[in-house]
């Protein structure tokens, strides 16, 4: 823990406020793979473009953790071209930059996203 | 935050006893002449030297001529590994070592094996119990060091010292026996003569003395080539002003904790016991390293299914509980830990883990504490989780 984390990572990390399921989400995405200790799961709720709602379920580390939820709250309210312009270096920005070794964990964010959005237009 | 503050991270470092800072606190202001000089000054930090490696000599059944002190475990290592390496190259070029060394040992051995020495790494078990077959098998007489941890430091498990420098000297008439003993150190038996030990790396700071510093017990008649070259000191096998206020704590920590082992080894062995026994009723744990008597005291490692261990310390560190983990998340590297690679354990097993380690600081009630909250912090990351 002593890899310097910001306050804002620690506080998100510490209460999550977008950790959760969406029943009947209208896309979901994974990205991560256990064995380097990350998996990340978005789950959006899209009305006429736009995401309304997003929750996450997350394997990880504090940094995965804070991203994912940092990530969601960013996506609520956001239409699904605004959101596929998130990039891993915006969500580690509003963390208050992850340390560099933890950069990772916010570009996992993006691409567990990507592949909630990937599946969405193919509905 | 929390109601309590329980430090169960002792395996890294442990609360200096308060009759050795007290020993220490004159060897600043007072008594602070340098050991070697030849003044009144320098004779009486000199005597308070000589004392405490008589202290620490009498704790391992050692000589005092046999302690050098050193900055601490990580420079005992290197000295030991380093050191015998190159004074007997000429004697063969092989070293035998295993793969749940700390990385003091681990990385002096792979930086030797680009210098040209050939190194082996034997297995362990699921325990983490060294292949004692393994071991008869690859050293020959070019093998000039086997050097085996004592007790582990993440795992905890106890190595038979006795046996395994018996097979060493057995097997090899060049090869010199190093044991990392660092966390081992009074608590458990350590006792250089009977389990016939070369060399040994002890420390302070892990047994409520004060850190930087440590000592390495070198048989006498061992062929060793100093490390660190200068002024001189300790016979010219460790050049540098010895640290007179860090070698007394260590001595006063050394006696006091020698002396209660027993009784410190029975309360943190009880403590130990019930935290590994209600911990393990959390579904999807599994202990890593044995159970019982060839378990170090004070260790706890426990793999917690679907969690990853940073996030699950960090939780904790919020209810007021200082555990570490063996994640790769946690560690600059981002590999997880070889130690439970090496028990067999898969990389997302690795990353799962918790260690706790006691000290005889730790109380029934702070154990207690530990055990209503863990499973809510556990719950809770595993909600989180998408496995």
């Amino acid at each position: 823990m002593d890899k310097e984390y910001s306050e804002e990572t620690i506080d998100r990390f510490q209460d999550p406020e977008y950790s959760g399921e969406i029943e009947n989400a209208d896309a979901v995405g994974k990205a991560g793979n256990p064995s380097c200790g990350d998996v990340l799961k978005v789950f959006l709720k899209i009305e006429d473009n736009v995401i309304k709602k997003a929750r996450f379920k997350t394997y990880g580390c504090i940094a995965a953790i804070a991203s994912s939820d940092e990530l969601c709250e960013m996506l609520e309210g956001k239409t699904v071209e605004e959101a596929r312009k998130i990039t891993g270096k915006d969500i580690s920005q509003e963390l208050g930059e992850l340390p560099p070794v933890k950069y990772h964990c916010s570009v996992l964010g993006t691409e567990a996203l990507k592949d909630a959005l990937d599946n969405y237009k193919k509905e | 935050m929390s109601e309590l503050e329980v430090y169960l991270d002792n395996g890294s470092t442990t609360k200096t006893d308060s009759e050795a800072f007290e020993k220490m606190k004159p060897y600043f202001t007072e008594k602070y002449g340098n050991p070697a000089s030849l003044h009144k000054e320098g004779k009486e930090a000199k005597k308070a030297i000589n004392k405490s490696k008589r202290i620490i000599a009498d704790t391992l059944n050692a000589d005092k001529k046999e302690i050098i002190f050193t900055s601490g475990g990580t420079e005992s290592d290197n000295l030991a590994l380093k050191g015998i390496a190159f004074e007997n190259k000429e004697k063969g070029k092989h070293i035998i070592t295993t793969k749940i060394e700390h990385d003091a040992v681990l990385k002096s051995a792979k930086w030797l094996e680009e210098q040209g020495f050939k190194i082996t790494y034997l297995d362990v078990d699921e325990e983490g119990f060294v292949d004692q077959e393994q071991l008869k098998r690859e050293i020959t007489d070019e093998t000039i060091l086997v050097s085996i941890i004592h007790g582990n430091n993440e795992i905890g498990t106890i190595q038979n010292l006795k046996e395994l420098s018996e097979i060493t000297h057995e097997h090899s008439k060049n090869a010199y026996f190093h044991t990392d003993a660092c966390q081992s150190y009074t608590k458990t038996n350590l006792d250089v003569k009977e389990q016939n030990l070369d060399l040994a790396s002890i420390n302070s700071h892990k047994i409520h003395g004060p850190k930087g510093v440590g000592a390495l017990y070198i048989k006498k008649g061992t062929e060793i080539h100093p490390w660190q070259h200068g002024g001189g000191h300790e016979k010219g096998m460790r050049s540098g002003t010895l640290n007179t206020h860090g070698v007394v704590g260590f001595a006063e920590a050394a006696k006091n904790n020698y002396e209660n082992k027993e009784k410190n080894i029975e309360k943190m062995t009880s403590l130990r016991d019930k935290l590994i026994e209600e911990i393990l009723k959390i579904e999807k744990t599994k202990l890593n390293g044995p159970k019982g008597s060839k378990r170090l005291p004070n260790n706890i490692n426990i793999c917690f299914n679907n969690i990853e261990g940073e996030a699950l310390s960090g939780y904790l560190n919020r209810k007021g509980i200082y555990a570490s983990t063996g994640s790769a998340c946690s560690s600059l590297d981002l590999e997880p830990s070889h130690v439970l690679t090496a028990i067999g354990l898969t990389k997302q097993e690795a990353n799962s883990c918790l260690r706790i380690t006691l000290s005889k600081y730790n109380t029934k009630e702070e154990i207690n504490y530990v055990l209503k909250e863990l499973p809510d912090v556990v719950k809770r990351l595993r909600d989180m989780s998408p496995l």
